[in-house]
This record gives C-alpha cells, structure tokens and sequence, in this order.
C-alpha cells in the first residue's frame, strides 16, 4: 500500500537553534498520528513544515495526490501546494479565530472552501454548509450568525466544519482541544472521532493532552528538543514507555 | 491663459513618462494593478489625485477635456479639476460628452456611447477588490497572482444571506477577460455593462494608493454572480422627472419636508441634451 503521507527527514532550524530535526515517519490511510511532546519540543514546526506554511530546511513531505501519485510537496509549485491545501488538506488551528473568518457568517466560513475550488451556485453552496453545520453539531438556524457570537467550542467544530466540506483526505490538527473545558474537550473528540471513522480521514495530531491521543490516534511519536524520541502503537507507548522522558511524560498525568 | 510657471498639465516630462509606462503596462495586462510613484497633487487625496496624474500623463495640446462627478459637469470637483487644467494645460473644455477626447470621471460612466477617439479617466479611491476581504496587501497579491478568487464570491454570499439577494450596488467587482478581478472604483453597478467592449480606452488612477490598472478597447469584462442568483444591473424604477428618459441612471432629490422627491438624469449633459431637443418630464417646469 502506498502511504498517504511519507516524511522523510524533515529539519528546519531557527538559526543556530533547532526546531525540529531529522524526521521521518509514513502515514497510511485512514491512519491517525498523534504528536505528543512538552512546550518547545517543535511538533508544531513540524506541523507547520508539512502542511507548508514552514520550508524545511532539509528533507522531503511526499503527498499521495490524486492527479500524479506520490509527490514531494516542498519542491512543487506554490499554486499547486495551495491547491492541495484547499481540497486534499485541513488545517485545524488551536485558536478557532486564526482559522475562521471572524467577520464572515457561519455559512459563508463554510462556503469558502467550496467557492475557493469553483462552486458558484448559491443554493447549493447554502445547503452543503447547513448539512455541514448539522454534522458539528451547530443548529442549522445559526447559518448567518457571524462566529464572533459562538461559545468556544462552537467555533472550533465551526473551524472543523469549514475545513472538512471539501472532502479532504488528510487533516493536520494543531492543539485542537486546547483552551476548551474538559466536558466540551469530550464532546469534539467524540465529534472528530466520528468523523475521522466514517470519512475514512487520515490525520496528524499535534497535542500535549495525553488524554487526547488515547482516544484519538492509532500510532505515536514522542518528541523532545526536535527529536522524535519514541515511536509506536499509541497504547503500547502509553502503556509501557521505553524513553525516559516518555516515562516522565505519562507520570505527569494528573489522576483524579 | 496657461499659467507659464508649469509644465504642460502641471507635471513635469520625466513623471508624465512613469505615468504613461505604468498607464501602457496596465493596457497590456488588463484589469492587473500597476504600482506608480504618485505625486503630490496641488490639491487633498480623495479629490481624485489619480485620475488628476492619469489626465495630465495622457492630455496633448490638442485635446478636449471633460470631468464629471458622480455625473454631473457643475459639481465643485468637476469645476476645480476643468479648472486647473484650463490653466496647466490650456486645453480645450466641453461639457459635451460627445465633443470631449479626455473625460475624467468620478463615479459614473457617461450615457452616451463613448467611440474609439475617447479615453474615460476614471478616480479610484481603493484599487484592492479584495481589502475589506483580506486586510494582507502581501496576501491580496500573492490571490491575484494565482488567480484565487473564491473570497470574492464569499462577499456576494454574505451579501445574499443577509439581504436575500446581491446587495452590493457601487463598485460591483468584475471578471476581466477571465483572468483579473478587479475594482471598477464606486460607479454605480448600472453601469457595469457599459465597460464591456467598450471603443474608448479605460484608465484607472489610484493616487493615494498608488496603483493604476487599464482596460484597452473592447475589453471582455463581466461582473462576478451565482448561478441563481445572477448580476442585474439595477437603477431606480423611475423615468427622469426633467426630460423623461426612462434608461438612464437616477439620482433622487428630496424636493420638500412633505415627502415630496424627484428623480433626474445624474448624467447633466444627457439630460440638457434631451431637453434641447424637446423631452421633458413630468417634473420639467
């Protein structure tokens, strides 16, 4: 089976300090990855260098496409990364604000996507994003509310809503549930869980929840000073940490 | 009466030659925005500072100019723009759309069918269709270069859901030979159509923003819509009240403090033109 995602030595550097080094993992589809790691450990740069909004300094990001098969994403042309990165890819931002358009409707967050790749029929685009609003969970009638007037965890299924309407097959998450109180962090996982099932969505998680990639992903990798110390089965790093710093990381846990 | 202590139309040769290689580069890329180096005008931005340097880079001797705003030829922005180049430049004025080579313009295009010896100047205050969109003018161009222009149906979708159809009704974007989208500057979308294939040259100048962009003649320009919810140039359902005319764009005059209003031609020199050759209206005295 061809991976979906194949990253193979990925470095980028800030200068004389480094932000991630030297990684290199493949992501099968419908497969979830999580990224665990303390504050400053760089799995958010190595987010951000494979959905390309960072250019590695080193290393390749080959992307599965559907027009012309495995291609390396860092070398393509930039209309064509940002082609991708509206119909193949999703970015999920920690902040719901850095990914929606605060000052646009529900509907019209929803509809970008969709008159970004072309759609032009106003009934059509209206009906996929009262579908979509549906699916997270938002009551249809709050359609033309600006996101400004929704909870938190309203604008992050928002977020979700805008970012899945095309159809993706890959989706980075950033922190996707943090920020959120615990019993609505329970409620988005359950969302995305489903979503990422019954799509048959791949996905990248970036987190420092432990909690979250339990319920969430099917392999791990633990990083610490830009290095990928760790890598597995989620529950088997879970449960039987062979690193030090792993170890340390699931006795920090807070047990209630 | 030129005034000997300027230059021919007020700038001096080395910046009317920027002006027209910035004016010849937006002619051959249609509808792109050109940066130019805009000069300080003798008078405030937002007076049509743009349109000013475009008409100075374009006058010759031999030209007739015109300036309208907002259609009319006897606003003080028409007066003090004819008056300064009757001074700088000394060219011939008309209020006559059809006697003039040069009109300069501010929110409106003329009624009458402008011919291939005219160039329309018009007065942009914003060039960017895309600002109140994406605020990033790095961002706004890195759109225009890759032609990504779906934010600009996003617009006309909150338009539609709130107001249950396209509410814009000045500076209507539009689709330039299916590449550029851009800023007509805030004419009325009335006259969106008229750009289409228009025989005059258009230039557009943007003087605090710097910007000048270009539609050449005949030109395929068509404003952005949905499918089902297509562009319709509207004016207010009304025939003028002076000479009749029931095709033209309308301004509407509170006449009392009953209530009482009329609607006239806001293009002054068709509606004298009509009324000199007999129309009137039912407000005509």
């Amino acid at each position: 089976m061809t991976p979906l995602l194949s990253v193979k030595g990925i470095t980028k550097r800030y200068g004389a300090h480094i932000g991630c080094a030297d990684v290199s993992f493949d992501l099968y589809p419908g497969e979830v990855m999580g990224i665990v790691g303390e504050s400053g450990s760089g799995k958010s740069t190595l987010l951000n260098c494979m959905a390309g909004h960072l250019v590695p300094d080193a290393g390749q990001v080959v992307f599965d496409t559907r027009v012309a098969g495995p291609t390396d994403t860092v070398t393509m042309s930039e209309p064509e990364r940002r082609m991708l990165s509206r119909t193949d890819w999703a970015f999920v931002h920690q902040h719901a604000r850095d990914g929606l358009r605060m000052g646009v409707s529900a509907g019209g967050n929803v509809g970008e996507r969709l008159m970004a790749v072309g759609e032009r029929h106003y009934g059509d685009i209206r009906g996929k994003a009262a579908d979509w609003l549906e699916r997270v969970e938002i009551d249809a009638g709050r359609i033309d509310d600006r996101p400004t007037t929704f909870s938190g965890g309203m604008q992050q299924r928002l977020q979700i809503a805008r970012n899945l309407v095309t159809g993706p097959r890959l989706v980075f998450m950033d922190e996707p549930t943090g920020g959120l109180d615990v019993s609505v962090q329970a409620r988005l996982l359950d969302l995305v869980r489903g979503l990422v099932r019954d799509m048959g969505l791949s996905a990248i998680i970036v987190t420092h929840d432990l909690a979250v990639v339990r319920l969430l992903a099917d392999r791990l990798m633990v990083m610490k000073s830009g290095h990928v110390i760790e890598a597995g089965l989620t529950d088997q790093v879970l449960d039987d940490p062979q690193h030090a710093y792993s170890q340390l990381l699931v006795s920090s846990v807070l047990q209630v | 009466m030129t005034d000997q202590a300027y230059n021919f139309a007020y700038l001096d040769e080395q910046t009317k030659r920027m002006i027209r290689r910035a004016i010849l580069k937006g002619l051959a890329i249609p509808g792109y925005q050109v940066p130019f180096a805009s000069r300080e005008m003798p008078m405030p931005y937002g007076w049509g500072t743009g349109g000013v340097q475009v008409s100075a880079a374009v006058l010759t001797p031999d030209d007739t100019f015109k300036v309208i705003d907002q259609g009319a030829d006897d606003t003080t922005n028409a007066v003090s723009i004819r008056t300064f180049f009757e001074r700088t430049a000394g060219v011939a004025t008309t209020t006559a759309t059809a006697d003039a080579s040069v009109i300069q313009t501010r929110h409106r295009i003329p009624e009458d069918q402008l011919s291939e010896e005219q160039i329309l100047v018009y007065q942009v205050p914003i060039p960017e269709p895309l600002r109140f969109l994406e605020p990033r003018e790095s961002e706004t161009r890195k759109m225009h270069s890759l032609e990504e222009y779906g934010l600009m149906h996003v617009k006309l979708y909150e338009d539609i859901s709130c107001h249950g159809h396209i509410a814009t009704s000045y500076a209507y974007p539009v689709r330039v030979e299916g590449r550029y989208v851009m800023d007509p500057s805030p004419i009325p979308k009335f006259d969106n159509p008229k750009m289409a294939d228009m025989a005059a040259i258009q230039l557009f100048g943007a003087g605090r923003e710097q910007r000048i962009y270009a539609l050449p003649p005949y030109t395929k320009v068509v404003s952005l819509d949905f499918e089902d919810h297509p562009f319709e140039a509207s004016k207010a359902d009304h025939p003028c009240g002076m000479c009749g005319a029931e095709d033209s764009y309308l301004d509407e005059l509170i006449v009392d403090d009953t209530g009482g209003r009329m609607f006239v031609c806001s293009d002054t020199d068709y509606c004298e033109a009509r009324q000199a050759a007999g129309h009137k209206g039912k407000d005509a005295a």
